[in-house]
């Protein structure tokens, strides 16, 4: 699902929504206690992660599709579309888009090089996901702008048992 | 693991100035560095860390990937179509070993 944007800091306020989804969806999630990090704070694990992506400046909430599906019962392999709107000029086009993780070990899953060539800032893949969790996207463009958009996705199966 | 099979996908021609968008998928497992064997053993992490894709020699699209990157890599993106030539893509492991595909576009 996509979360339509509102301001950067509702990354810290969006457990209600999820804890609404868990409450009326069985959710079979493997215990993560032995993975690195597992006792790391997760909010904090995605507000650093985006801090990295923007060398610390705040991202506006605007201009990112980023879709996953709302739920994915197969963690080892969830499709994920971004799309940043963007003329893609060669004065203003979109460099960067990183993707980072709330609660996967590594907290950057994948960061993208473009510009203005690409006609569109648009790009798919599939992701691991270890757990139900909230992901971004955060896009620099050449005129030096940060923009960010999320998306929370329930994950039945964890990526993170040892099936592969 | 090796690098065994990759593939690109293009259309075979194309109009000049349209986007194009650009399939590549890698056979790999993506080996996260998080899994035990069957005697509890890590299995080490074994990835493609780099992706990179030029178009008639210049680079028009790059990607850092993580274990995070599900096996065997799909990667889409776009492109605006420039003129008649090869696009390839080039992937790499954490080992420094390659494997590239190429596709063939015919501006029209």
């Amino acid at each position: 699902m996509t979360i339509s944007h509102g301001e950067p800091t509702m990354l810290a306020a969006t457990l209600s929504r999820r804890g609404v989804i868990s409450g009326g969806v069985a959710i079979t999630l493997v215990p993560f206690a032995s993975w690195p990090g597992a006792a790391q704070s997760e909010a904090g694990q995605l507000t650093d992660a985006i801090s990295r992506a923007t060398g610390g400046r705040t991202p506006l909430a605007a201009g990112v599709k980023l879709d996953l599906p709302e739920l994915a019962e197969n963690g080892f392999s969830v499709p994920l579309n971004v799309t940043i709107d963007s003329p893609m000029t060669e004065r203003d086009h979109v460099r960067f888009i990183t993707i980072v993780s709330e609660k996967n070990p590594a907290p950057q899953i994948a960061r993208f090089t473009l510009g203005p060539r690409a006609g569109r800032a648009a790009v798919r893949t599939h992701v691991r996901l270890a757990d139900t969790q909230r992901i971004a996207a955060v896009a620099e463009t050449s005129t030096g702008r940060f923009l960010i958009g999320v998306a929370d996705v329930v994950v039945t199966i964890s990526a993170c048992t040892n099936g592969g | 693991m090796a690098l065994t099979s990759a593939r690109i996908v293009t259309p075979a021609t194309a109009r000049m100035g349209e986007i194009i968008e650009i399939k590549t998928l890698a056979r790999h497992p993506m080996e996260t560095g998080y899994r035990r064997d069957d005697r509890g053993r890590q299995i080490a992490r074994d990835i493609i860390g780099t992706f990179r894709v030029t178009y008639n020699a210049v680079e028009i699209f790059q990607a850092d990937l993580s274990q995070g990157i599900a096996a065997n890599p799909f990667i889409a993106f776009t492109t605006v179509a420039m003129e008649t030539g090869d696009i390839i893509a080039t992937w790499t492991d954490l080992a420094g070993r390659e494997i590239s595909a190429k596709a063939r576009i015919t501006i029209t």
